[in-house]
């Protein structure tokens, strides 16, 4: 059932909402700003902050817009001289004890108060008193930091451990103004989001540990793109640290953040997806390599000659069976496409490890995570790659080798030579051709005849498909390091070289 | 006029014989002679308010619950924890009369239908909470519980634990962080049932209520004034009078009765002393100055002035007193007992504490004056609850009406101390 809609005024204009809709929500829908720091949409309005507060017309006294509901003829003002005078009178009481200590808080520039006294304070202070004084740089769990004197006792993220991940580790103690947010008796913030109570700290309380004192937020970009750690495909903002390459030691990705999207991760995102990005500046392929039989660097387009004639040879004498590929689900859809169209459509290729196995599988929740942990299967089996294509296990596929069936093996991403442990070296000396694509340099990378680095998602645009079959896009955030191209380009390189020349032959 | 204490000079009131032979536990009777509707007009129509603090209409209250068949579980709670400073009515009245309140309970538990009477008493009332439950088994071994039952609960020590929505948080094993209304706790109150919470003196109105019947009860009260938006206030109040008198205690007037006659029922100011001010409704209310005494006592009545009844807690203070001080007392305690929830009165409560020991201590600006009374402006009704408009209310009054002791604490030049 949808609400009524109804007509109520906002700073003198005539609007129309839902009935009952919050005024916060609504002036927000009007594109007018409220300030407020307790109140959010997922964890609900307190309204303990009262820095909402808005002339509400024939109420004797301000009214707080997150606890007030749209009704017909209502009438409310955000910009009055008493709903301002309100807003920063709020605003007052919330820095009095604040430690104002900026310059050396990684909050700066991005910050509740900093902003909000600028929009809506802007008075002199008339504080003479000492400031009260709490704990500072308390290590409350794997991830997060927590400074109480800069904590406005919102209680968003006690909320956040006690509605949304329901394991309450936070908790506010004391009374009045000693009260302080802690960790309850005995426990860390180590739930598998506790990342999101520093995305939901209005202030600089809440800090990233692995952000701390790394660089300004001011220097950072943001580039929308989708998490690549599991299925869900969360929406997520990559913030890249270009202009200052100097400040942590030249890596390049400062840290993600969750954009939020009410079909697919609200505002959150799980430790693991938020976290897990050092690994795109971390053992990366950066050169074009034959390793086998001796070892030397290749410029893309005799690599791709050299592989592709080789594989012409192969195919020529002992046909596309002996062929096995392992790919990933972690291609984008554009990957897929000319994955298909160079091995099945060209190729004629049929050995294919596909579905995700052990390497690939991990925890799953009710909350955002899924336990296949690569974030485009789904763009494979719309392709035809599902269950009756991708015949292989990684067991059949050692057994194959063995067997002296497999004459050639082209890995995608997936490092075989760490699952199969002490075994990969045999087991991958056995084909005539062996070549490992993908961004990262892998086990695999040293034990094959050919090694050809790919771009990182982040560093390309393109399309992944999520578990529920939503096409979501993403965008090149940084440029391939090294001489890493995207996959489908590296597919394309070899189809064009190989493919035409095999569908003739056949 | 007494109607609760009226008995208080018999030493064995609190004894379940000696409560019945002076006609206690009639007016459960009679009250379950009728139709629990019929009790709440009753009540209506007796103008008895709650005293408790609020002064809301107890009848009315009651009212608001909404009927059985939509919720056939709801509760009644009395509330005993009486932490204002300045009070002590209702730890007289639970240490003399436990069963006067026990009764009482039982009334409102038939009237809104209750088979659930919980009585929340302030932790350190130790021995109220003993004499309460030896009342409540004597009660139940004479079967005049019926089919309620009555449990006891104590508080863990904290002032706001008094409100009734922190009360209800607190017992649910929350912490006492006032709910904000609405819903209100007659719709949505312990464990997410209708509650009604009344005041234990408020509780032990009733059985005399039922007695004498609701025009009885309202004849004895102040009638009121509409033209004036003063409501009729019903019966009597037990006043806590302390401070600077000959003989502190209790004292039970009238509603309506003028404050300078129960200051003299207490033997007026000690010593000889000149009057200088007195707090009327406990230390949550503002001032009054020695000319506002013949302001009558009710709930309405006192607004003229700038305060409120209150809980009845009349403090007063002599020509001796230093109204910074006593302002600066009064703010600490409210800076100490703020539950913490909201930001203007957490923040404010303790800025104006802090303000004030500034002055106190010699350290006083021109600014100050101006900067107390904006803080206090800026808390009051920007808060949650009751307790942070007090802040803000406080010591504006005490401002308002004894400036002079505020000026002589500041420099005589407005000179700005050096920041
Ligand atoms: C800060 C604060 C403290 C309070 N403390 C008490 C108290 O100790 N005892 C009490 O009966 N009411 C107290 N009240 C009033 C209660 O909230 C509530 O109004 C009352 O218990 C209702 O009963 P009544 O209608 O019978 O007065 C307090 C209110 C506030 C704002
Ligand atoms: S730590 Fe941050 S989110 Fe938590 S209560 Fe304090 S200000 Fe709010
Ligand atoms: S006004 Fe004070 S006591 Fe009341 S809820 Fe707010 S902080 Fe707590």
């Amino acid at each position: 059932m949808t609400a009524k809609r109804v007509t109520f005024k906002l700073n003198g204009v005539t609007l129309e909402a839902p009935e009952g809709q919050l005024v916060i929500e609504a002036a927000k829908a009007a594109g007018v700003e409220i300030p407020h720091y307790c109140y959010h949409p997922a964890l609900g309005n307190p309204g303990n902050c009262r820095l909402c507060v808005v002339e509400v017309a024939g109420a004797p006294k301000p009214m707080v817009s997150c606890r007030t509901q749209v009704r017909e003829g209502l009438e409310v003002y955000t910009d009055s001289e008493p709903a301002r005078r309100a807003q920063a009178s709020s605003l007052e009481l919330h820095l009095v004890n604040h430690p104002l200590d900026c310059p050396v808080c990684d909050q700066s520039g991005e910050c509740g108060l900093q902003d909000y006294y600028m929009k809506f304070g802007r008075y002199d202070s008339q504080v003479r008193e000492a400031k009260e004084h709490k704990r500072k740089r308390l290590e409350i769990g794997p991830h997060v930091m927590l400074d109480q004197e800069r904590c406005v006792l919102c209680t968003r993220c006690t909320r956040f451990t006690e509605k949304i991940t329901k394991t309450s580790e936070l908790g506010i103690f004391g009374r009045g103004h000693k009260e302080f947010v802690d960790l309850a008796p005995g426990q860390r913030l180590d739930n598998a989001y506790s990342g999101n109570t520093v995305d939901l700290c209005p202030v600089g309380a809440l800090t990233d540990k692995d952000f701390r004192f790394k660089v300004r937020v001011w220097y950072l970009d943001q580039t929308p793109s989708i998490c690549a750690d599991c299925s869900r495909g969360c929406n997520v903002s990559l913030h890249t640290n270009t202009k200052r390459p100097w400040h942590d030691e030249g890596r390049r990705l400062a840290r993600v953040k969750p954009r939020h999207n009410p079909e697919v991760n609200q505002w959150w995102l799980c430790d693991e997806g938020r976290y897990g990005f050092k690994k795109f500046d971390e053992d990366r392929l950066g050169r074009v390599m034959r390793l086998i039989p001796y070892r030397r660097e290749l410029a893309w387009e005799t690599a791709l000659d050299e592989l592709a004639s080789e594989l012409r040879r192969e195919l020529e004498a002992l046909g596309p069976e002996g062929l096995a590929v392992v790919a990933s689900g972690a291609l984008s859809n554009e990957d897929w496409a000319a994955f298909k169209a160079f091995f099945v459509d060209a190729l004629g290729c049929k050995r294919f490890l596909f579905a995700p196995q052990p390497d690939q599988l991990g925890i799953e929740d009710d909350l955002l995570r899924r336990k296949e942990k690569v974030p485009n299967l789904e763009g494979g089996k719309a392709l035809g790659f599902g269950s009756a294509v991708a015949s292989l296990s990684w067991e059949r596929l050692e057994a194959d080798l063995e067997a002296g069936k497999i004459w050639g093996l082209y890995l995608i991403e997936r490092d075989a030579a760490r699952f199969w442990g002490a075994k990969a070296s045999a087991l991958l000396s056995k084909p005539r051709l062996v070549v490992w694509q993908g961004p990262w340099k892998g086990r695999t990378g040293e034990l094959a005849h050919f090694r050809l680095p790919a771009t990182a998602h982040i560093e390309e645009d393109g399309h992944f498909t999520n578990f529920e079959g939503r096409i979501q896009a993403y965008q090149k955030a940084l440029e391939p390091l090294g001489q890493a191209r995207p996959d489908w380009s590296i597919f394309e390189g070899l189809r064009q070289r190989l493919g035409a020349a095999q569908k003739a032959a056949r | 006029m007494k109607i609760l204490t009226r008995h208080f000079d018999n030493p064995k009131l609190h004894e379940l014989e000696t409560y019945r032979a002076l006609g206690g536990y009639q007016g459960l009777a009679k009250a379950r002679g009728m139709a629990p509707q019929a009790v709440q007009e009753e009540v209506k129509k007796s103008n008895l308010r709650g005293l408790g603090g609020a002064g809301f209409p107890v009848g009315m209250k009651w009212s608001t619950v909404p009927p059985p068949e939509k919720a056939p579980e709801r509760f009644v709670v009395a509330n005993f924890d009486e932490s204002e400073p300045g009070c002590f009515k209702d730890r007289v009245l639970g240490t003399r009369a436990p069963h006067q309140i026990l009764e009482g309970l039982l009334i409102a538990c038939h009237a809104v239908s209750a088979r659930w009477g919980f009585v929340f008493i302030r932790g350190e009332y130790a021995d109220q909470y003993d004499i309460l439950k030896k009342a409540v088994a004597e009660a139940e071994a004479a079967g005049l519980c019926g089919d309620v039952k009555v449990r006891l609960m104590r508080g863990a020590g904290a002032y706001i634990c008094g409100l009734d929505t922190a009360l209800l948080e607190t017992m649910e094993g929350k912490k006492a962080w006032p709910r904000q209304p609405p819903p209100f706790p007659t719709v949505v109150g312990l464990m997410g049932k209708p509650t009604v919470v009344n005041n234990v003196e408020t509780l032990s109105m009733l059985p005399h209520i039922l007695v004498n019947g609701g025009q009885w009860f309202a004849d004895i009260g102040a009638k009121g004034d509409p033209a004036r938006r003063i409501h009729p206030s019903g019966g009597t109040a037990v006043y806590s009078v302390s401070g600077d008198v000959e003989r502190p205690g209790i004292y039970e007037f009238a509603m309506g009765t003028p404050l300078r006659q129960i200051i003299e029922a207490a033997g007026g100011v000690r010593g000889g002393r000149a009057l200088k001010a007195v707090i009327p409704g406990g230390t949550s209310t503002p001032p009054l100055a020695a000319s506002e005494i013949d302001v009558p006592m009710d709930f309405d009545s006192l607004r003229g002035v700038g305060s409120f009844l209150g809980a009845g807690g009349i403090v007063v203070l002599d020509e001796t007193r230093d109204m910074v001080e006593v302002s600066h007392n009064i703010e600490r305690f409210l800076a100490h007992e703020s539950c913490g929830q909201c930001t203007p009165c957490r923040e404010g409560s303790e800025w104006t504490t802090r303000i004030l020991e500034r002055v106190l201590e010699g350290g006083g600006v021109e600014p100050d004056l101006a900067n107390l009374r904006r803080v206090g402006e800026n808390i009051a009704g920007k808060v949650i609850c009751a307790l942070g408009d007090t802040v803000g209310m406080v010591v504006r009054g005490y401002m308002k009406k004894f400036p002079e002791d505020f000026a002589k604490r500041l420099p005589a030049k407005p000179a700005e101390a050096a920041r």
